[in-house]
């Protein structure tokens, strides 16, 4: 379904599309207060950007010297070109250790590559640890935001989860009895785990160490009890040296949630004695967006969701109307270079405001991209006949003046003459909520002329 | 200085007041403005649909009527960005370099090359600026919340020199309004929902005026007001700089 019809559906409901607004607009907010707090916080984002850029260019050979590097620490590496072969390669790691239970933590790829019901039907236990994540996944619901996954659900929802799957009391949506139900049932979790599976959010080439970011230490947990850790990241996760964390790490928390750092920055270098240490470096069309000039920068990306956050549409749609693993503006980006033609309402999905850009910490010009797609898009996928058929006689008129001029008096005419009821009927979908301009007899160009006229009389 | 006046094709057809307002404005000015009779637009409307190469006549269009003046002026941010941001779909020619160089939004104009902060109007009402956009985000009109540095606002510089205007501030001072062309009519629900939410930020800060750089904004906020049946009153910001009551 298109993102306006699923944006249509959501709001219907109007306090829930106010809420929603509210929530993120709020982590908006902290986010503004605290990066407003940096002296050269624009530097900042130059940095980043230029990292990210350089790091793209050289990708290649930083992932090599990555992958020795983790090699020489005891690290188990392996490549995925696509979904299919990364989750192959989990399945295969966790059958040779005989893994039956598999907690999760930070698997935004993972929910790309579609690991959970892969793994699951073959018996297989997966469980998110993230509460977010857990909550949706109760829900049997895809994540809305990559660093919010459950903002789209309210406490009470998440009580009546929790009463049919944890069998909790029913608690009026008390979140503090809700937290501490999840951790209860979530330490079980992590207990029995036989492996333990992490996203990764910086790999560092000069070391082949990575760090994952979590506020809950719940990748910790994962990872510090299970015999086997299995990290899986995308291509574009690695920076070149050590002394660039501090600038990621500092653009990251501030621009997700407005925290100075995460609470858990946790670095892993190798395995601890006696357990294993896998990487998972997937591409999943990656090399392909990387190939497309015009998108390539979307590939500097660092998934601290403000885009989200601050765009206008996102907060009055919810992150399912984008109906893909990574919603928003930037996955409007990202989509349409995955699959064109499923994904081609979404760079029409926004105002191209550009706020989306200037909130971007690595500034990737998100709204310039989004109008990029729409370009291609018209041309590379099947068009409605009226709008195709419209733009052409519009862009005939306008290259015309005379044509112009009389097209504008009929309009004109049309809005004084006919009655609303016709004017605001069905196929206008302006007029469904809104009045149109009242036609005026003279346009700008017949007033104009008529003072040039009576100064020449005069 | 000779000044070319482009009236973007919707004001043109339904706000001529506000194009009346910008010539005369910069008549008051003393600038030595020419409307050259022959424009249409600038071609975004086709180009934000994704149809930029059905522009191509608009574009060509506006670069023929413009490109002999030194400066040229438009009541809206948004179709100044588009010339400046968007016109490399056609050859770069000398005279598309020079209009695209050239091409300011009014309040920019008035205040980074007329120099002038207080243009003589009074309006004793109280006024909300809407940023829109395109001026904001797209030729920096101002300052936004997103970005760390000084804060500015050209149309608010220009306001707060009118007699009786009274600024309001407002809560989310730079959320688009929900127009964005054709998503207008493509995302009705969501553009529906932005501009009440916009009117609702005005009205609760006691707003009597909205005002804008860009009467696009202004039409869509304006339809839902006139829908249903709020007290603001919804004016381009040439109609407020070139009142005197
Ligand atoms: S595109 Fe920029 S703002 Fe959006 S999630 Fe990625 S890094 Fe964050």
């Amino acid at each position: 379904m298109s993102h306006s019809k699923l944006a249509s559906i959501f709001n219907k409901d109007e306090k829930r599309v106010d809420w929603h607004d509210k929530a993120l607009w709020f982590v908006r907010h902290k986010r503004d207060l605290s990066v407003h707090q940096v002296k050269g916080w624009e530097e900042l984002r130059n940095l980043g950007h230029g990292i990210k850029a350089h790091m793209l260019s050289n990708l290649d050979s930083y992932l090599i010297e990555f992958e020795e590097n983790a090699i020489k620490n005891g690290v188990e590496v392996h490549w995925a070109a696509n979904g299919e072969e990364h989750n192959q390669i989990v399945h295969k790691i966790l059958k040779e250790n005989n893994a039956k239970k598999v907690v999760k933590s930070k698997s935004m790829l993972t929910e790309e590559c579609h690991l959970n019901p892969f793994l699951e039907a073959d018996g297989i236990e997966v469980i998110d640890t993230d509460l977010g994540e857990r909550i949706v996944q109760l829900a049997k619901e895809p994540p809305s935001h990559i660093v919010l996954p459950a903002i789209h659900k309210n406490k009470h929802e998440v009580d009546e989860l929790f009463q049919e799957h944890l069998g909790t009391k029913p608690c009026d949506g008390d979140p503090q009895y809700l937290t501490r139900e999840a951790r209860k049932h979530l330490r079980e979790k992590f207990i029995e785990a036989d492996a333990a599976i992490t996203g990764v959010n910086f790999a560092i080439a000069e070391t082949g160490g990575f760090v994952v970011c979590t506020n809950e230490g719940n990748a910790d947990m994962g990872a510090h009890l299970a015999p086997v850790h299995i990290a899986c990241m995308g291509v574009e996760k690695i920076i070149p040296k050590q002394e660039h964390l501090g600038v990621f790490l500092r653009l990251l928390a501030r621009s997700a949630t407005g925290q100075p750092i995460t609470t858990y920055s946790s670095h892993f270098n190798k395995p601890r004695k006696g357990a294993k240490m896998h990487i998972v470096i997937v591409d999943n069309g990656r090399s392909e967006q990387l190939s497309r000039p015009d998108f390539r920068a979307s590939l500097h990306c660092i998934r601290c969701g403000a885009c989200m956050n601050t765009c206008p549409i996102y907060r009055r749609s919810g992150g399912h109307s984008y109906d893909a693993t990574i919603p928003g503006p930037i996955g409007s980006i990202l989509s349409p270079g995955k699959d064109l033609t499923k994904h081609s309402s979404l760079p029409f999905a926004s105002t191209l405001c550009g706020s989306c850009s200037d909130v971007c910490p690595v500034k990737i010009d998100i709204h310039s991209q989004l109008y990029k797609w729409r370009q291609i898009i018209t041309k590379e996928t099947p068009q409605p006949f009226i709008k195709k058929k419209s733009m052409e006689i519009m862009g005939k008129i306008f290259a015309k003046p005379a044509q112009f001029e009389k097209v504008g008096k009929i309009a004109r005419w049309s809005l004084r003459n006919l009655p609303k009821s016709m004017i605001n009927s069905k196929p206008n979908a302006w007029g469904k909520a809104r009045d149109l301009p009242t036609g005026p007899k003279q346009s700008f160009d017949e007033w104009y002329n008529e003072r040039e006229n009576n100064k020449k009389k005069d | 200085m000779r000044v070319g006046l482009f009236i973007p094709c919707y004001i043109n057809q339904l706000y001529p007041q506000v194009g009346k307002a910008t010539l005369e404005l910069l008549e008051k000015l003393n600038v030595d403005v020419v409307y050259p009779s022959g424009q249409t637009c600038c071609g975004q409307p086709m180009a934000n649909s994704g149809y930029e190469y059905e522009s191509e006549g608009a574009c060509n269009n506006f670069v023929n009527n413009f490109k002999d003046f030194d400066y040229i002026v438009t009541p809206s941010g948004s179709c100044a960005y588009h010339v400046k941001k968007h016109y490399n779909i056609i050859p770069q020619t000398d005279a598309v370099t020079k209009v695209r160089n050239n091409v300011y939004e009014l309040c920019d104009f008035i205040l980074n090359v007329l120099k002038v902060k207080n243009v003589g109007a009074s309006f004793p009402y109280k006024v909300g600026v809407h940023k829109s956009c395109h001026g904001l985000r797209g030729l920096r009109l101002g300052s936004c919340s997103e970005v760390v540095g000084d804060s500015f606002s050209y149309i608010e510089s220009l306001l707060q020199e009118v007699k009786g205007t009274e600024l309001m501030p407002v809560k989310r001072s730079d959320e688009c309004c929900g127009f964005g062309g054709t998503f207008a009519v493509t995302e009705e629900a969501i553009s529906v929902k932005m501009g009440k939410d916009k009117i609702k930020d005005h009205l609760e800060s006691g707003v009597e005026v909205i005002t804008a750089t860009d009467t696009s904004c202004l039409m869509h906020l304006e339809g839902l007001v006139t829908r249903n049946n709020q007290p603001l009153k919804i004016l381009h910001i040439a109609e407020i700089l070139n009142s005197n009551y």
